[in-house]
């Protein structure tokens, strides 16, 4: 996966001198100054229930850095207009601004081409539109589609509708007790009628980071084609589609400190140029004529209307701020609050971690043996603590758990071993209210 | 309709209201709620099946509710139960409102205001308040049927004033 100095570059992280509390290992550093990145969150410093907002619930959406809120203002205070056809000034400028972030998405993802970056809605979105177009022209009866059996909803059901529209098959890789899928039931599903994979990269539920650049790698052996559903991965670590090989990739702008309603498609110029348009409508259009309508280069073949432009450009300068602190630096300090987290929740009697796969991202859904998973959110809600309970939208997952849901706090870098700390003592006041 | 079922709703709504009054911390709310839910009659198991699951909750809850008859209005009985502790406090405080009450009772009732004062409207989230309203949806569909059965006009009228 990543490459520990990849992870730990010298110059962010310094062991921390508080000692007394935690070994230095479990500790964030020091060069990484979180009181000031938490200074670009307005959000983080107002109130919850009458009590200082202690935001856990990265994993369903992050919070916008000042920094984004401010593009967004700017966008619609001096630039608003229609994009590509317009011969204005306005125009001129949001075209350039929108066709800048483009280019901002594609070295985040160190895509090879401009016309690989669609925007999209979000991730739900892009994944429905390969499902549409790809699916519909590529999958026919009796062909198999393979996925995990730890996909968000958003990955399940697109695959569904299309093998039965297509009479195709849905086969699931099975994962084990930890929450890591099963590699040697995936090699067994790979077979000659595998037309398609799509897995997810990081468990929205369980934060196990899969092995995709070995799943990619054994899929390609058939030619068959993978995608990944990018949602939990894109806050999280650094990536690279060309040398994940990958060829599609999808994820949501808001997951990624950007705003809401804007999201990627990349995909690899091959796939696309031949896949038929999803969608049809303005801009996605060369010529129409009533007798015969060609459609326009890629990426402007999927994107059939007005796109979310302010959405697309707020997505830039949210991945501006995100590389301007160092993605790598990000999630070193991530992980060593995961560590932090899981250690500390793990002291609360009677309750287990959902998700202790070999490799995680910072998301820790728990479980408590006495507390409903929806009791205890209720009551870390009243304490201004924000987690998700429920299902997370993988209502497998649960069967194959056997449980009701799961209480899950997932952070992200602008959190903190005090706001860990306070999680602790939420948890722990929920079980005396409760049990 | 007797002046005692008129009471049993009215002052149940009260001594709600009055109890949460004296309220001064989430922790007292809710182990006032807890203590509701702990005292709730079961629902038997083969009651909770997916007939009976009441769609729109988080949780999962199970809520059988039929009419009996009682003169001069049949009412309407129900029990339910969750998996969620807070939950069966909040089929405690629907059963003080509505279980064993005539169906323009039922109707006639404010839920809104009495949740409004009890201030479940704020601390509850928009997800467990949907849970609770199909709750309610459920019981005042039946308080519906059997108005129409028992006479349109008495019901529309109790719609009405609500």
């Amino acid at each position: 996966m990543i490459e520990a100095k990849e992870r730990v570059p010298e110059h962010t992280i310094e062991p921390e001198v508080e000692r007394d509390q935690a070994g230095p290992s479990l500790t964030p550093g020091r060069t990484f100054d979180v009181e000031r990145v938490r200074a670009d969150f307005p959000i983080l410093h107002t109130m919850a229930r009458g009590k200082p907002l202690i935001y856990l619930d990265n994993g369903a959406t992050t919070q916008k850095p000042q920094a984004v809120i401010d593009r967004l203002v700017q966008y619609y205070t001096g630039e608003n207009s229609n994009i590509h056809r317009g011969v204005h000034y306005l125009s001129e400028i949001a075209t350039r601004e929108y066709e800048e972030a483009r280019l901002t998405v594609k070295s985040f993802l160190n895509a090879a081409h401009d016309g690989e970056i669609i925007f999209t809605r979000g991730t739900t979105e892009a994944i429905n539109l390969v499902a549409s177009s790809y699916g519909r022209a590529s999958i026919s009866a009796g062909d198999e589609i393979i996925i995990s059996a730890m996909e968000h909803h958003g990955n399940i059901v697109p695959w569904q509708l299309l093998c039965e529209q297509q009479g195709a098959k849905l086969r699931v890789i099975p994962i084990d007790d930890n929450g890591d899928i099963i590699f040697d039931e995936y090699l067994k599903l790979l077979n000659e009628r595998t037309r398609f994979v799509s897995i997810v990269y990081i468990s929205n539920t369980l934060g196990t980071i899969n092995p995709v650049k070995r799943v990619i790698e054994e899929a390609h052996r058939y030619n068959i084609p993978v995608m990944l559903d990018g949602a939990q991965a894109a806050p999280h670590m650094p990536l690279d589609v060309q040398s994940l090989d990958c060829d599609f990739f999808a994820f949501s702008g808001h997951k990624v400190y950007g705003p809401t309603g804007i999201g990627v498609l990349y995909g690899k110029e091959k796939y696309l140029a031949a896949m038929p348009p999803y969608q049809g409508g303005g801009d996605m259009i060369e010529h129409v004529s009533f007798e015969k309508t060609t459609w326009n280069a890629l990426p402007y073949k999927f994107e059939a209307g007005t796109p979310n432009i302010a959405g697309a450009i707020g997505l830039g300068a949210a991945i501006r701020y995100v590389t301007e602190l160092g993605i790598p630096a990000l999630k070193a300090y991530e992980d060593q609050l995961l560590r932090y987290a899981t250690d500390a929740v793990l002291q609360i009697d009677g309750l287990r971690i959902i998700g202790t796969a070999r490799e995680k991202a910072s998301i820790v859904s728990m479980v408590h043996r006495d507390v409903h998973p929806h009791d205890l959110g209720a009551a870390l809600d009243q304490q201004g603590i924000a987690v998700r309970t429920g299902h997370h939208c993988t209502q497998p997952l649960m069967s194959r758990f056997d449980i009701p849901g799961t209480a899950r706090a997932s952070f992200s870098f602008y959190n903190t071993r005090e706001e860990v700390d306070a999680l602790v003592r939420g948890i722990q006041k929920a079980v005396q209210v409760f049990a | 309709m007797s002046t005692q079922e008129e009471n049993s709703q009215q002052e149940n709504a009260e001594a709600l209201v009055d109890a949460f009054d004296s309220f001064d911390s989430w922790e007292e709310r809710y182990a006032f709620l807890i203590d509701l839910g702990k005292k709730l009659p079961p629902l038997d198991a083969d009651d909770k099946n997916d007939v009976n699951r009441v769609h729109g909750c988080q949780s999962s809850v199970w809520m059988v509710a039929k009419p009996r008859h009682e003169e001069p209005e049949d009412v309407v009985e129900f029990v339910a139960d969750s998996d969620s502790t807070l939950v069966k406090g909040l089929i405690a405080i629907l059963r003080k409102i509505y279980s064993g009450q005539s169906a323009s009772r039922i109707l006639g009732f404010d839920i809104e205001g009495l949740l409004q004062q009890l201030g479940l409207n704020q601390h509850l989230t928009v997800g467990r308040r949907n849970g609770l309203y199909s709750m309610v949806q459920r019981i005042k569909t039946l308080a519906a049927q059997l108005a129409g059965h028992d006479g349109a006009a008495k019901a529309e009228a109790a719609t009405n004033q609500n």
